[in-house]
């Protein structure tokens, strides 16, 4: 029984078969990949998952409870956070406030009147967004606004923005797109890191097979909206229908 | 960790005041910045009696001064509505066009508890914040379904339909069309219904509002006012938890409203309580200045709900910069200023003013200048905004920086105390 279930997720826009039957299960701990080619229906999966689009038929099932009619700020108080393919942060906040809002969204929950109080007294979340920045290394960049930051430095301020609440499943929607190679594997080393460290699941959308042959564990190939297969990486570079789907066209 | 840490230039980055810093807090719990900033307008708002009357009684300079109680009580007046305003248009971005149907139900509310309790001002105020309170948060949980474009035409919706009501349906509660004031015959269950065969004034416990202190020093005359000074702790009160505001978790979350509303879904907050709370607490404000104007003179029109007024509270709040702490305050004394000084410029006055000029000449100067006084002062006024708008967008706030930094001699484009000047308007200053 994985910690993400998701069992004959259907979904249909119109005459468009976007998700058809989809049964996926994320184990826990574990860094799971979704990859397909364009129109695979990869993106409406990860808006299933996060709330964002209620399927036609199916379940989905995280940790037991279901997600599914949840408004998003409640899926991510249950622990599923969210890396958008366009980092999303407060650009015209400084880098600090950035991961300060995180940790007082997850101290205080989805809404607050913490009107008088400064936020200056607030030092145990001071601290721990202090931490975070130390270990995503952008500490000396905390007075910054956020807007100016580079494309790898936003990934990385959304990345912490993320981890800060200690989330047990890490949803990324193509964490590495239109990076600089450097950059793919400063945030390939990051994700291994954390995985590692903090133990949280992952589960990747991704294009780039370097990405998803450097971090994952299990993959699930979908095409037209079906999942094709679910193997190990090793299993999926040579298995013939994944080539035929997928890797033969590319390779 | 807390003092401006060197950034390494690798990128052209803009560093702005760090928002957050542990352990800098002053007395009353504000940073020390703040607190100058605080201690500022508290000498301001004192000293206005004084500041306001630089020009001795009887000079042909005296028209300039704006020292009478009358239009003191506007400027702070007009500062609580537009430190509310800006709360709700500063920190979430939400611009709300309908803010003075708040200010008029605050008025008639005040007006009513005269009418009923006494002529004592406290309850007139608590009573009419707290109406406004309820109200805004009807109007808000409506019009916050929407947002951008369509929640300020809900808004400003609400208040005409607002304005309507009173002018027309609700007569018998606001008065119609005469608007509503005190008469002999009210209840005033704790108080007297009159005094010597007329209404009684309004009083804080027996100190009536209109009791003014008037001092002659040589061709000087300041006056001190009952009422301006209330209506002036009331102002420093509401600013002083104006930027508590700014400076709580709360402020920062109402910050993360405008800035970028997806990330705050998926980083597990909720948006809307925190627009809607921003949005009542704005809307107390304005009806906190409604039951203070009715406090100064016990009368509500329903043209103070009318959409002019709402607008004119948007523009004091853009022309001083919309998110900064002081900026709404000046914004209010400068655009009151003009209303009740330039306004009363008039061709005799001008004519004083250029006799020396050859005649022909004198007149063409005084046509040339004619358009943008008296009744004209909207055009002053007008042109003034746009140039702010356009050439300072952070407003009048931003000029004063604009100027600090030219004495200071600063390196450019570092900044320690001001905000970037470029993106939207910070919550420093």
């Amino acid at each position: 029984m994985g910690i993400l279930e998701v069992k004959g997720v259907n979904k249909r826009f119109g005459g468009l078969q976007a998700l058809g039957d989809v049964n996926l299960s994320v184990a826990e701990n574990s860094v799971h990949a979704i990859i397909g080619p364009n129109g695979a229906g990869k993106s409406t999966l990860l808006n299933v998952l996060i709330g964002k689009l209620i399927p036609d038929t199916g379940s989905v099932m995280f940790d037991g409870l279901s997600v599914l009619g949840r408004h998003p700020h409640e899926i991510c108080q249950m622990g599923i956070s969210r890396v958008f393919q366009t980092p999303e942060i407060f650009g015209d906040l400084t880098v600090m406030e950035n991961v300060m809002i995180p940790c007082f969204a997850k101290r205080d929950g989805a809404f607050s009147l913490h009107a008088i109080g400064g936020v200056d007294a607030e030092t145990d979340m001071i601290d721990q967004a202090e931490e975070m920045l130390t270990e995503v290394k952008m500490i000396e960049k905390r007075n910054m606004l956020a807007s100016s930051l580079s494309r790898g430095d936003k990934r990385r301020l959304e990345m912490a923005m993320c981890l800060v609440q200690q989330p047990r499943l890490l949803l990324l929607d193509e964490p590495t797109a239109g990076m600089a190679r450097a950059d793919t594997n400063n945030t390939i080393d990051l994700l291994k890191e954390i995985n590692e460290k903090r133990k949280i699941t992952m589960a990747i959308i991704e294009h780039d097979m370097h990405v998803v042959f450097s971090l994952a564990e299990r993959i699930t190939v979908l095409a037209q909206g079906m999942p094709l297969v679910e193997d190990t990486p090793a299993n999926i570079k040579g298995h013939p229908k994944v080539r035929e789907a997928y890797l033969g066209e590319t390779a | 960790m807390t003092d401006q840490s060197s950034t390494p230039s690798k990128t052209e980055a803009v560093e702005v005041a760090p928002a957050v810093q542990k352990s800098s807090r002053t007395k009353m719990g504000l940073r020390k910045q703040d607190f100058n900033i605080f201690l500022i307008v508290i000498a301001l708002v004192m000293l206005a009696p004084f500041i306001l009357n630089p020009f001795p009684e009887g000079s042909g300079m005296a028209q300039f001064n704006a020292g009478y109680p009358d239009l003191m009580q506007r400027f702070v007046i007009f500062g609580i509505f537009a430190i509310g305003f800006n709360i709700l248009f500063g920190l979430t971005g939400y611009l709300s066009f309908g803010h003075a149907a708040f200010l008029g139900v605050g008025s008639y509310a005040g007006v009513w508890m005269m009418k009923l309790l006494t002529m004592n001002v406290i309850p007139a105020i608590i009573v009419s914040t707290a109406i406004a309170g309820i109200f805004a948060l009807f109007v808000g949980f409506i019009s916050l379904r929407r947002s951008g474009i369509y929640f300020s035409i809900l808004t400003l919706a609400f208040a005409q339909m607002s304005f309507s009501l009173a002018y027309s349906v609700l007569t018998p509660i606001t008065g119609g069309e005469t608007g509503l004031q005190l008469a002999l015959d009210d209840v005033r269950l704790f108080g007297t219904a009159a005094v010597d065969g007329s209404i009684p004034a309004t009083n804080l416990f027996g100190l009536a509002m209109r009791d003014s202190f008037e001092l002659e020093i040589g061709g000087w005359l300041f006056t001190f006012n009952a009422g301006y000074y209330l209506s002036a702790f009331v102002m420093l009160a509401a600013f002083y938890l104006s930027v508590r505001i700014f400076r709580s978790p709360f402020g920062m979350m109402l910050r993360a409203v405008k800035s970028n509303q997806q990330r705050m879904n998926y980083t597990g907050l909720n948006a809307k309580p925190y627009t809607l709370a921003a949005f009542v607490i704005s809307g107390m404000y304005a009806g906190l200045a409604g039951g203070l104007m009715v406090s100064m003179d016990p009368l509500a029109g329903a043209e103070r709900m009318f959409w002019t007024a709402s607008g004119e509270v948007v523009l004091m709040t853009i022309l001083g910069g919309a998110g900064t702490m002081i900026g709404p305050v000046l914004g209010a004394g400068f655009i009151k200023y003009m209303e009740n000084i330039v306004s009363k410029i008039n061709e005799t006055i001008l004519h004083q003013w250029f006799y020396w000029l050859p005649d022909g000449l004198e007149d063409f100067v005084i046509a040339l200048i004619y358009p943008f006084i008296g009744k004209g002062w909207h055009l002053t006024l007008g042109i003034m905004f746009m140039m702010v708008v356009i050439f300072l967008p952070g407003g009048l706030v931003e000029g004063g920086q604009r100027i600090a930094g030219l004495f200071k001699k600063r390196k450019a484009s570092t900044s320690d105390d001001d905000t970037t000047p470029k993106s939207a308007p910070q919550a420093a200053e």
